[in-house]
């Protein structure tokens, strides 16, 4: 999650770098020489050696191969397609000849922090711009060439072409675009959508060959460094806590194991950044690594949560649930609305400790020498990661080199650099390089957890079967806690997701919150606070429903009230929309209904089943993302959950690839079916009970949804992200699906139906 | 210490390592061979699937002692020069991968449910594929591509 979201600066980034353009890179004779292709006389190619790198996006080269810079992570979203794709459409570049270099972290690009699903909402037309300005420049270039007007010239596909038939390539075009003065931002035209060739259309991520041969290279696959050790870390159960003493003799005796040596633990708060300390078994080969560790001696300090249990802390969140708490968002009088109704749905929800569990586990390699250091690393940002080792090693920024791997999945995980410091401060201790591995274990057991949850809702019915009342309350540590004790209340950002943002037309609303001081590493999960928020409202709303006697999706239609854009302003001072303006993106109850709307009749909703079976809704505006849900369950004898099929329709502004947008949902159902089904993480004695995924379970082939359809809702607004919106309605859905099979409501996650 | 002759994708390794090392970590360390991946350690996640004899092992649990004399087939080792195994095909003919971590181990799962049953049905498939955890959730695809594989084959 990021609260605060800058304007994109990269465009103002592409103009200073313009100015730089005499810095291109030039080697041997400059001949100007034009290559025939082939059998064809077409100037295609120019100097082999030339680049033109008008911006820091983009490279031709004198081949005519174009260079596209990713500078996003890529953990399974397809953004390191999806944007490079965005170029080459605007640039007219041909696919094929396009190859994409994944970028550094560098603050250069701009922000890399690739997070919050906000990739394409903030790239999307400045990398356009950038495209569009290359290919302006193409078309002058060409115009000079022919001694002709530039409007008399279009640039499509690899080839500027003259009114008269004449063509030359962007390779032979290259050098000379580089002699022209950069054209003023105003001069540049984007495409207009109806001559969109990669953007809205089918494509394949461009790593998809090398992964199924295994030749991709995840961050656990980083091996070119000569003379690279590998390390794990034995670390204290309890996050944060020291160390008493230990025993190296034992570990030091497992052959290839060559040095053990104890990193500082950061107390508590242990902070986003820093690693957990503990002792490091660095050796010759993985293996003789974990071996030399588990044949360690160590004996632990209690910290701070040594006392910390899990089942007791939630019981304590749920029983200040149902006392007053702090006001966070207010309209009418709720007490007296609630005390005037005629029926009261008075309800609880709790939500457990969640892992990431990716299916790479935290790793690094790290390269620290000579005051410099350099690191290869699956991490979401590569900037806040190289900040984080120039603090950790007393150096400059300029002095860290953070290259990016593929990510074998994030989550939200790979966002803290904590894991990448270990790694750094290994080598620099070895003096040479060092890749440190977590196992299953220790990404279980040491995890920046989602946070558990207990929700208090009362809502209320009047006489004339109306809803007149809404509270809400909701306890949880916040994501702050984890850096500062003194942020023991959800904030304003966590509360907007899900609770505060409620868009219902309800006369009286009230939100409250207490406090619940972080008690172990708490961050942020594939779409945060939605998570237990949507799952609480999703589920009470189908409560009301049928408190009402009115069909779910009605009941929400007629809550909705009239078409029209909310302006949170008055309704609560803490509302954040994503850090974006509301008038940029407001938030669109016509948006919401439309997607509600498409989902039942897409859907069949209401369609007639089995016993045991049954249909649930729920739909969610998040990360400005509209998206309504239709699941269909069955639930056998044995208490068996199979889901046969999931509806989504999403709203997600103009879908820039579709396919991928696709994808995410489908995923993005699976693993809300993980959180809702299979995932718990309990902490008796500050230390994590579960270890693996014998114990830790995640949703298999047979928990996951058989068939998602996903509907995309056509449209022309701004882009929007797709990598978190597709969990939080799915859940709620879910289990008021598992209501209409069975008639049990499930409160508590995950399902326990027996 | 011990020296182990190991057959991997046709051919002959020597390799140096204590004999109890999982051969996971024999093919990524000692031969580089890094396709198959380290998941979990205990065989509950497939992503270090490889076959032994043609048989799906799991890696990490598989000593690089009790495979000699075997002949271990890693993700590396299943296409025909540049000619993608028709399983590969239909992964790519499907677009299953997201982030692709898992993927290598999912196709050599595939590749033997698909030697020993050429035309699984859906249970036969989940049965098959029940070792194999994507955290990214591709399981619908991984399913369609294990159809069209069969479907591919069998013509």
């Amino acid at each position: 999650m990021k609260v605060e979201i800058n304007d994109s600066k990269i465009y103002k980034v592409n103009r200073r770098d313009f100015l730089k353009a005499t810095s291109i890179s030039m080697s041997g004779l400059m001949l100007g020489i034009s290559f025939s292709c082939t059998n064809t006389s077409k100037k295609l190619a120019g100097n082999p050696d030339f680049t033109f790198s008008p911006n820091l996006f983009i490279s031709i080269h004198g081949n005519g191969d174009v260079s596209l810079v990713a500078h996003r992570s890529e953990m399974g979203t397809g953004i390191r397609t999806s944007l490079p794709l965005v170029m080459a459409d605007e640039m007219e570049a041909d696919w094929n000849r396009v190859k994409v270099v994944q970028a550094t972290g560098d603050e250069k690009y701009g922000d890399q922090n690739t997070d919050g699903s906000y990739s394409v909402r903030m790239f999307f037309t400045p990398l356009r711009k950038a495209g569009a300005t290359v290919r302006l420049l193409l078309e002058q270039a060409a115009a000079k060439e022919w001694g002709v007007d530039a409007s008399e010239c279009k640039a499509q596909n690899h080839e500027v072409v003259h009114s008269s038939g004449k063509t030359l390539g962007f390779g032979y075009l290259a050098e000379k675009a580089a002699a022209l003065p950069v054209p003023d931002e105003s001069s540049i035209t984007l495409k207009s959508p109806k001559d969109f060739k990669y953007i809205t259309k089918q494509s394949s991520i461009v790593d998809l060959k090398d992964i199924v041969t295994g030749k991709a290279k995840f961050g656990f696959d980083s091996n070119h460094l000569p003379n690279t050790k590998i390390a794990v870390v034995k670390r204290n159960p309890e996050p944060g806590a020291g160390l008493t003493s230990f025993q190296a003799e034992k570990a030091m005796a497992v052959p290839g194991v060559i040095k053990v040596f104890t990193l500082n633990a950061p107390g508590f708060p242990t902070t986003l950044n820093k690693p957990l300390g503990g002792v490091v078994v660095v050796a010759e080969n993985t293996w003789a690594a974990l071996e030399g560790r588990k044949a360690l001696d160590v004996s632990w300090s209690k910290g701070a949560n040594a006392d910390y249990d899990s089942h007791s802390y939630n019981n304590g969140m749920l029983q200040r649930a149902k006392t007053k708490g702090k006001v966070r968002r207010e309209n009418g009088q709720v007490d007296k609305a609630l005390a005037g109704a005629k029926k009261v749905i008075e309800v609880d929800y709790m939500v457990p400790l969640l892992s990431h569990a990716p299916m790479e586990t935290p790793c690094a390699l790290a390269h620290v020498h000579d005051n410099v250091c350099e690191v290869w690393a699956p991490v979401q940002d590569p900037q806040g990661t190289r900040k984080a080792l120039a603090e950790a090693l007393g150096v400059d920024v300029k002095a860290v080199t953070v290259n990016v791997t593929l990510l074998g999945g994030a989550f939200g995980r790979k966002s803290k650099p904590d894991f990448v410091v270990e790694a750094a401060l290994a080598s620099k201790t070895m003096g040479s390089p060092v890749k440190i591995l977590w196992t299953r274990e220790d990404d279980i057991q040491h995890d920046f957890y989602h946070f558990p949850a207990a929700q208090h809702l009362k809502v209320g019915i009047d006489a004339n079967n109306k809803v007149t009342s809404w509270l809400h309350r909701s306890v949880f540590p916040p994501i702050g806690g984890t850096s500062n004790a003194a942020e023991k209340e959800a904030s304003g950002a966590e509360l907007s997701m899900g609770m505060i943002d409620l868009p219902f037309a309800i006369d009286n609303v009230c939100c409250e919150t207490h406090e619940a001081p972080a008690k172990t590493r708490i961050g942020w999960l594939r779409s945060v606070a939605n998570i237990h928020h949507m799952y609480a409202v999703g589920c009470t709303l189908d409560e009301v429903a049928h408190a009402r006697g009115v069909d779910p999706i009605q009941n929400v239609l007629e809550l909705l009230g009239s078409d029209r854009n909310i302006d949170f302003g008055p309704i609560t001072s803490e509302y954040w929309n994503y850090g974006e303006k509301p008038e940029d993106f407001p938030w669109s109850t016509a948006r919401f209904r439309n997607v509600i709307e498409t989902v039942k009749d897409k859907s069949g909703w209401g369609k007639s089943l089995p016993k045991g079976s049954g249909q649930g809704f729920a739909a969610h505006r998040s990360f400005l993302t509209y998206v309504a849900c239709v699941v269909e369950v069955t639930v056998d004898a044995n208490n068996k959950i199979r889901i046969p099929k999931v509806d989504y329709v999403v709203d997600c502004g103009i879908p820039v690839n579709p396919e991928r947008i696709k994808s995410q949902f489908e995923g993005g159902a699976a693993f809300a079916a993980s959180l809702a089904l299979k995932s718990e993480i309990t902490v008796t004695t500050g230390a994590v009970q579960q270890s693996n995924f014998h114990n830790y379970q995640v949703a298999r082939m047979s928990d996951a949804p058989y068939e998602t359809a996903v509907h995309i809702i056509e449209s022309n607004e701004k882009p929007t992200g797709v990598g978190e919106p597709p969990i939080p309605p799915l859940i709620p859905a879910l289990c008021n699906a598992i209501f209409a099979a069975t008639g049990k409501r499930v409160r508590q996650l995950p399902v326990r139906l027996a | 210490m011990a020296t182990f002759q190991l057959n991997v994708n046709g051919e002959l390794h020597k390799v140096e390592a204590a004999p109890n090392t999982p051969l996971l970590w024999v093919l990524r360390d000692n031969l580089s061979l890094t396709g198959t991946k380290y998941g979990c350690g205990m065989a509950q996640c497939g992503a270090c699937t490889v076959h032994l004899d043609g048989t799906a092992v799991r890696s990490c649990s598989t000593p690089v002692s009790s495979v000699e004399n075997k002949k271990v087939t890693t993700i590396e080792g299943i296409s025909s020069g540049e000619e993608l195994h028709p399983v590969q095909q239909a992964w790519i003919a499907e677009n299953v991968p997201q982030c692709g971590y898992c993927q290598t181990g999912q196709i050599m799962s595939a590749v033997s449910l698909l030697s020993k049953n050429p035309a699984p049905n859906d249970s036969e498939i989940e049965a098959g594929m029940s070792g194999n955890i994507c955290r990214c959730g591709t399981y619908e695809r991984i399913r369609k591509a294990i159809k069209r594989a069969s479907n591919t084959s069998a013509k």
